[in-house]
């Protein structure tokens, strides 16, 4: 278990290298487009760092309230307080914030950016339908995301991936708009087409690659999470008893959408291949209209099959 | 002068690993310390609960006074007890004190019903897990300890400064074992 942990924090760092090299090759393509020269590219990377910057202090604030997750306070929380505190000197953490999301659909996330500074959400219906040992298993792998920090890695993936999303935006459309003076290069013969050929397809590309490492970095993390909490509790069928708890819970949560989903323990949104849904599920989609069960939306999951990680945590 | 800077390097390097391992190892030492006195402060909370809840249990089951005082008399032996193995076995009779306080409370369904009550029990039901968790944890600490201290190059580091192999907590499984709270 110990090396599991350090051979995901090498594939994270290796993940993150390569985020930085495609925002890098967005950069660059950019502006061997628009030939903006030097000042374009630092604006671009500028903005790329006030946006990280922002993300770094801010995110679990923006995560919190588009979950509408208000604090844990009263004494119907208090299982759910000393259960916290319990885990967390086990695994030698500060508690974090405690937040509740009014919400029927089991579930529940960490977000921060360290130890320090992290916060836990649980929903209602997490509380009502968990027994004290299976909400204990839940806990401690949302504690796992915190300790393994995760919750950073899931922060500095969802800036990447928007700051990606954003600067080849804005690089096509310039394009479109004619800016630039792009046409005197494609005029200096074959290796001139060739590139701009090639940097037309990154800008469009990169935002798709850069959610598909999101996702594969997230379904990494949650087999680890689960791994770790285990580690923490000392007791697998806790765990195992609230994902199959989960499994059997069809219903979704109200507030998530694919931007958030990779912050719960389980995927928020609908699953499994009977597609059509109801209308939460279609709200909570955000109407992106993926159809469900093909090879290319398992590549956009952000978390691995329930069946798979209760196979998994009953093999340890 | 090319093989000069060469050894300035190397020796330089060398240096920079000698610090780092000695400051790693103090640090696990001294978390190993912190997670020590942890269990202590669990316990200490554990005493501080069990007033209330005999208060608690007497304005509802008053002729309940055998159970209660034994609950009483085990804490005050827990508080005062020396050295590990007679703490442990204070522990342990506490525990058993406490098993037969719930299950006297289950014969009082006005007792069982107070909030005063319930949340009392659920703060014991989480201490006992904490107290288990700060022994997982102290144990975990000393396991990441030793595994350094007995490595190379910390071992080198660790026989110089005399830094010791230390001991895991091994309770007796009986007074280890959380209290059975009947519903």
């Amino acid at each position: 278990m110990y090396e599991q942990i350090s051979k995901n924090k090498r594939k994270t760092f290796f993940l993150l290298f390569f985020f930085v090299a495609l925002i890098a090759g967005v950069a660059l393509a950019f502006n061997f487009l628009l030939g903006f020269g030097a000042i374009g590219v630092a604006v671009a990377i500028v903005f790329a760092i006030a946006m990280a910057w922002g993300s770094y202090f801010y995110s679990d604030r923006v995560a919190l309230a588009a979950s509408r997750a208000k604090p844990a306070e009263g004494p119907e929380y208090q299982r759910y307080h000393n259960l916290v505190e319990g885990l967390c000197i086990a695994a030698g953490l500060p508690k974090p914030r405690l937040y509740v999301v009014d919400d029927p659909a089991p579930n529940a996330f960490a977000t921060g950016r360290n130890p320090k500074h992290a916060a836990l959400a649980v929903t209602t219906g997490l509380l009502e339908k968990m027994n004290r040992v299976e909400l204990e298993g839940v806990i401690a792998h949302e504690l796992s995301h915190v300790k393994n920090y995760d919750i950073l890695v899931t922060t500095v993936a969802v800036t990447a991936v928007g700051a990606i999303a954003l600067l080849s935006d804005l690089g096509l459309r310039f394009m479109w708009f004619g800016g630039g003076d792009r046409r005197d290069r494609a005029d200096s013969g074959n290796l001139g087409i060739i590139l701009v050929i090639l940097a037309f397809a990154l800008l469009i590309l990169a935002p798709f690659i850069a959610l598909l490492m999101q996702f594969a970095v997230s379904r990494r993390r949650e087999l680890l999470a689960d791994a770790s909490g285990v580690q923490l509790t000392r007791y697998p069928p806790g765990l195992i008893a609230a994902l199959e708890k989960l499994k059997d819970d069809k219903a979704v949560v109200h507030h998530a959408t694919r931007a958030t989903a990779q912050m719960w323990i389980e995927s928020p949104l609908e699953r499994g291949p009977a597609g059509s849904g109801s209308e939460d599920a279609v709200d909570a989609e955000d109407g992106d209209g993926q159809k469900k069960g093909s090879w290319l939306n398992r590549a956009f999951d952000t978390h691995p099959p329930l069946d798979e990680r209760i196979r998994i945590l009953k093999e340890m | 002068m090319i093989f000069a800077i060469i050894v300035g390097a190397i020796v330089l390097l060398v240096v920079l690993v000698f610090i780092l391992s000695y400051n790693g190892l103090v640090r696990l030492r001294n978390r190993i310390d912190n997670a020590w006195s942890q269990i202590d402060v669990q316990l200490k909370r554990r005493y501080d609960l069990i007033p209330n809840l005999v208060e608690t249990v007497k304005g509802y089951a008053a002729h309940e006074r055998q159970t209660l005082e034994s609950v009483t008399q085990a804490r005050a032996n827990a508080i005062n007890a020396q050295g590990p193995v007679q703490q442990a076995e204070a522990e342990n009779v506490l525990s058993g004190a406490l098993k037969s306080l719930f299950a006297v409370a289950e014969a009082y369904p006005d007792l069982k019903a107070n909030q005063n009550f319930l949340s009392l029990q659920e703060e014991l039901t989480s201490t006992e897990d904490r107290v288990a968790y700060a022994r997982q944890f102290y144990n975990d600490s000393v396991l990441s300890y030793n595994n350094k201290l007995q490595t190379f190059p910390r071992n080198v580091i660790a026989g110089m400064f005399s830094f010791d192999k230390r001991e895991y907590f091994e309770g007796d499984p009986e007074a280890t074992g959380p209290v059975r709270v009947q519903f």
